[in-house]
């Protein structure tokens, strides 16, 4: 069924710090590389050598500027993936039962057998977090990767979503939010950990850790101050011109 | 968002077959035999024909038979069977009336209501999207309701309810374009709250994620064909409400009532393009547009 589970006994998602990801777009790579031959239907891409190349990715860095009311514009990156919401719209639009949230670790995943394309989850979704496979004709999204995180195949280190374990700034942090000792619900009392859009009511389990305030430089030259204004107003010959030339 | 044909289609063609079934399920026209026949072809070639069209955009059609399962919580799912109910149990009303010139009306009343209950469901596809401000009201399901009938009204030579439900439906589509404008404003939804960054200050999209096109760009963050959007609000509305409601003023003769459908067909099929066209889906703010 499509209803969502009443609550969820882990919380597994991803904390991704604003502060530290400096946009290498790594993460994209490494999930594109691991997702397309693993769970699922390849990830496709299409006219990738032509004109218009386009493809189905899991995971995207956007980059925003932001400028505050007082000094300089700040860069941010930004890396969005699904959010594995607790009150997940994806889920509960869905007409087939494809898409499901699991009761027992919270993770949004899925069922490709089941999935007819009809993109109404994506419509649902309002992080952009879905994308239809324009080869395989169904509904793509992060896992988690779900066969990871499990898989004793692989060494204990390696069991952590792909984009964590490649992220080469220590940018992304996987672990079980719904506990509160962990060291991701750790890292998100301690830096403000923020929902996106939270007004639209879908709690996301993702949380995004805020770029720190940035340091300000003290002013340090005590005679500055007593400085005279440098005249803001031309004289002599510009001045006549500037005169001149604001009556044309 | 993306206007697709095959959903543009869909939408308008099983919203006038779902409008049809209604009125001759309650027996409006009362017809037997042969003249119940056509009536009935062509209220389920409508609807039917209008879902089979809908099937046109999905990735993998053959899977369809599951989208009945999940009614409990997707009004999409709930459209399905809704629409698959009412044809039946007005499948059986027809064989009554075509074979046996027989009227079972509690079928009849039992299949219309069936039909109004389908047309609701498929507005509701659109009014749940929190995502999609423009849609997420209530004006949503009442102009498909009050469009569905009205344009049925006009199939089932019904002109006087016809009239009268265009012009309610006039009303309501004046008041859900003029609420419509402002409500992604209203939303609370911005760049800022989509980032998480607004508090910091003036958030901007700087850098996309990819150079090329994507499918949350072709599909959601459908721009082209807006800037006409104020022209095709007067064609639609003029032909599909005010000139309807003119002719039917002057003349209910045949001839005058089938051009005010014809009129009211190629109106709703401008409307229902700007229904999707002018949407905007918040995804859009990560990508600095709407």
């Amino acid at each position: 069924m499509t209803t969502l589970p009443q609550s969820t006994q882990k919380k597994l998602g991803l904390v991704i710090d604003l502060d530290t990801c400096v946009g290498c777009h790594a993460c994209v790579v490494s999930c594109k590389g691991w997702n397309t031959e693993n769970y699922g239907a390849p990830l496709s891409d299409q006219d990738a050598y032509g004109a218009e190349p386009s493809g189905t990715f899991l995971n995207r860095v956007h980059s925003y500027e932001v400028q505050p009311e007082v000094g300089p514009a700040q860069l941010i990156h930004f890396p969005k993936s699904c959010l594995h919401c607790d009150d997940a719209p994806c889920v509960t639009v869905c007409p087939t039962g494809a898409s499901y949230k699991r009761q027992e670790d919270g993770i949004v995943l899925v069922n490709e057998d089941a999935c007819i394309g009809c993109g109404l989850c994506a419509w649902a979704c309002p992080y952009g977090a879905r994308e239809m496979d324009q080869a395989a004709g169904v509904m793509k999204k992060c896992t988690l990767c779900v066969d990871r995180i499990y898989n004793e195949n692989l060494p204990e280190e390696d069991r952590v979503p792909s984009c964590v374990r490649t992220c080469p700034s220590g940018a992304r942090h996987f672990g079980d939010l719904a506990d509160e000792t962990s060291d991701v619900s750790l890292l998100v009392a301690a830096r403000d950990g923020m929902d996106l859009m939270p007004e639209l009511g879908t709690k996301p389990v993702n949380k995004y850790l805020p770029p720190r305030p940035k340091d300000v430089i003290p002013e340090f030259d005590i005679l500055a101050p007593y400085l005279e204004p440098v005249a803001t107003t031309q004289k002599g010959f510009l001045g006549w011109l500037d005169k001149a030339l604001e009556k044309i | 968002m993306h206007p697709a044909g095959s959903v543009i289609i869909f939408t308008v063609a099983s919203g006038l077959g779902f409008g049809l079934l209604t009125w001759l399920g309650l027996g409006l026209p009362n017809t037997v035999g042969w003249a119940a026949f056509w009536h009935y072809a062509v209220g389920f070639s409508l609807a039917g024909g209008g879902l089979l069209a809908s099937t046109f955009h999905l990735g993998n059609p053959q899977r369809f038979l599951k989208a009945f399962s999940q009614w409990r919580s997707s009004w999409l799912s709930r459209e399905g069977c809704l629409s698959v109910a009412a044809m039946a149990v007005l499948g059986l009303f027809a064989i009554g009336l075509i074979f046996f010139r027989v009227s079972w009306q509690p079928l009849g009343y039992t299949g219309a209501i069936l039909a109004v209950l389908t047309i609701i469901a498929t507005s509701m596809i659109y009014a749940q999207l929190k995502t999609v401000p423009r849609w997420n009201h209530w004006t949503t399901p009442i102009l498909f309701l009050l469009l569905s009938l009205g344009g049925g009204a006009l199939l089932a030579f019904q002109t006087l309810p016809g009239l009268l439900l265009l012009a309610l439906a006039g009303g309501v589509q004046l008041l859900a374009w003029y609420l419509g404008d402002g409500r992604f404003q209203k939303s609370g939804t911005d760049i800022g709250t989509a980032t998480g960054l607004g508090v910091l200050g003036k958030v901007r999209a700087f850098e996309p994620p990819h150079t090329g096109n994507n499918y949350l760009l072709k599909e959601m963050v459908h721009q082209v064909g807006r800037k006409h959007a104020v022209k095709l609000r007067f064609i639609a509305f003029i032909m599909m409400i005010l000139i309807p409601i003119g002719l039917l003023i002057i003349s209910h003769a045949v001839p005058i009532v089938v051009l005010a459908l014809v009129l009211h067909v190629i109106g709703t099929f401008i409307q229902r393009w700007l229904f999707f066209a002018e949407a905007e889906h918040v995804v859009g703010l990560y990508y600095g547009k709407r």
